[in-house]
């Protein structure tokens, strides 16, 4: 594996301020969904509110839009979801495993519910689709569960956006998710654990493979302090 | 080895949510209806929980009011050329009637007011052949069919008011076919012609394997 030109400039010169968060392929992912999550809400608002709808007026154009969105989301977390390799999934898995320190409680079950919402409008939106083509593929309660969970992921975004950009001790966040790193200070204090992995390892992540280092038993003190 | 099993997150956090959400395919509607029905009215209009999806095949039609003109032909002794003015002068019946999609959701209590479709076909004359109403919308290819007995319910309407005003674009403007006790794709919204024939034509809708005869809670399998 060749390792990207950032990550070879940290490897030789580590900086102790900064600690590398998000891989290339964990922000390429996060921002794919982002931009698709954020796409279909808008669209899907214009097809669902009367005023909206009046105002854009084409709306097959807005149900084209919507629909090749949630094909396009499909279809790129899937090819980078195989592409990324199991590097990429044993990150992901983090997100799952109470034994990774990078993510509390809150993100996990923030991932695990938008996931969740993920699948459950997609299979709501195909039930739609398949509704519109024939009345013997039609359920009952499809639009109004599609809705629903749109109202929820919006919800779940807004939360999102307050802790990523408004919140003042968690929005430094937000530059693991643009550049990949944190300041060091940062993570001591909202992720005591991992960064006292992190820390211990010092300078040898970078590449984001390089997750795959000697295994450290997971310190529960940390997560109490 | 995890030191706990995770209750709000992880693989089987996962599919019970994915469970639960699923269940929603039965409470979501009635929940979305009962929320609507607590929120103020502002709150409504930005989040309408209760009210209108705007359905179109082809997009909303831009139609000019003044030179808009209902034609009723066919088999019909005298065909009419009605303006908006026209249908304004015919009788107004006003009345009120839920509106049900067969996609599932309903908006209860809507105020219509407009002309009998019995009134207009009275004043064309059907012709003894007659055997169905073909209303096409100016929001090609949308179009309906009723037979003649299901046009000349009473309840059956072109409306050209709702709800205290004119109607709306999004609504049909400027008029549309009410069909209280069928499913709304009957309703046609943007009406310019109604056609009597001999053998009906398939609706829109029915093209793609819906009922006809779209009585609400007794078609397309509900029963």
């Amino acid at each position: 594996m060749t390792p990207t030109p950032g990550s070879a400039d940290r490897m030789a010169v580590p900086d102790p301020a900064r600690l590398h968060r998000f891989d290339r392929r964990e922000r390429l992912l996060h921002w794919t969904h982002a931009g698709a999550v954020l796409v279909l809400l808008a669209s899907g608002f214009a097809l669902y509110q009367p005023d909206l709808a009046e105002l854009i007026g084409r709306r097959p154009l807005v149900r084209d839009v919507h629909v090749d969105t949630a094909l396009a989301w499909g279809a790129a977390l899937l090819a980078q979801a195989l592409l990324g390799g199991r590097a990429l999934r044993d990150r992901l898995r983090e997100l799952g495993d109470p034994a990774a320190p990078r993510f509390n409680r809150g993100q996990k079950t923030h991932a695990t519910i938008q996931a969740a919402l993920a699948v459950l409008v997609s299979l709501t939106g195909a039930l739609i689709w398949l509704g519109e083509r024939h009345t013997g593929l039609r359920v009952g309660g499809a639009v109004a569960l599609h809705d629903v969970l749109a109202l929820a992921t919006l919800a779940l975004l807004l939360g999102h956006l307050y802790l990523a950009v408004l919140h003042p001790a968690t929005r430094h966040a937000l530059r693991g998710m643009t550049r990949g790193e944190v300041d060091a200070a940062w993570a001591r204090e909202q992720h005591p654990a991992w960064a006292a992995e992190d820390l211990g390892e010092s300078g040898e992540r970078g590449s984001g493979e390089a997750d795959r280092g000697p295994a450290r038993p997971y310190d529960d003190r940390m997560v109490a302090s | 080895m995890p030191p706990t099993r995770p209750l709000t997150y992880g693989r089987r956090a996962f599919l019970s949510a994915v469970a639960a959400g699923l269940t929603g395919l039965v409470w979501a509607e009635p929940a979305l209806r009962a929320v609507g029905s607590l929120l103020p009215g502002g709150a409504e209009a930005i989040v309408p929980t209760t009210g209108w999806r705007i359905y179109t095949v082809s997009g909303i039609p831009a139609v000019d009011p003044a030179v808009w003109r209902l034609r009723v032909g066919g088999l019909v002794e005298r065909p009419l050329e009605l303006s908006l003015h026209d249908l304004d002068d015919l009788p107004q019946v006003e009345q009120v009637s839920d509106f049900h999609c067969v996609t599932g959701w309903t908006v209860r209590g809507v105020r219509w007011t407009g002309v009998r479709v019995a009134e207009l076909l009275a004043r064309a004359g059907a012709t003894d052949g007659a055997r169905a109403l073909v209303v096409r919308s100016l929001e090609r290819p949308y179009r309906d069919t009723l037979t003649i007995e299901q046009a000349l319910l009473p309840d059956v309407l072109l409306a050209t008011g709702m709800d205290g005003r004119g109607l709306r674009a999004p609504h049909g403007a400027p008029a549309r076919l009410v069909v209280p006790a069928m499913y709304g794709y009957k309703s046609v919204k943007w009406v310019d012609q109604m056609e009597l024939v001999v053998v009906p034509e398939r609706g829109f809708w029915e093209g793609l394997g819906y009922d006809a005869d779209a009585w609400v809670g007794g078609s397309n399998g509900r029963a």
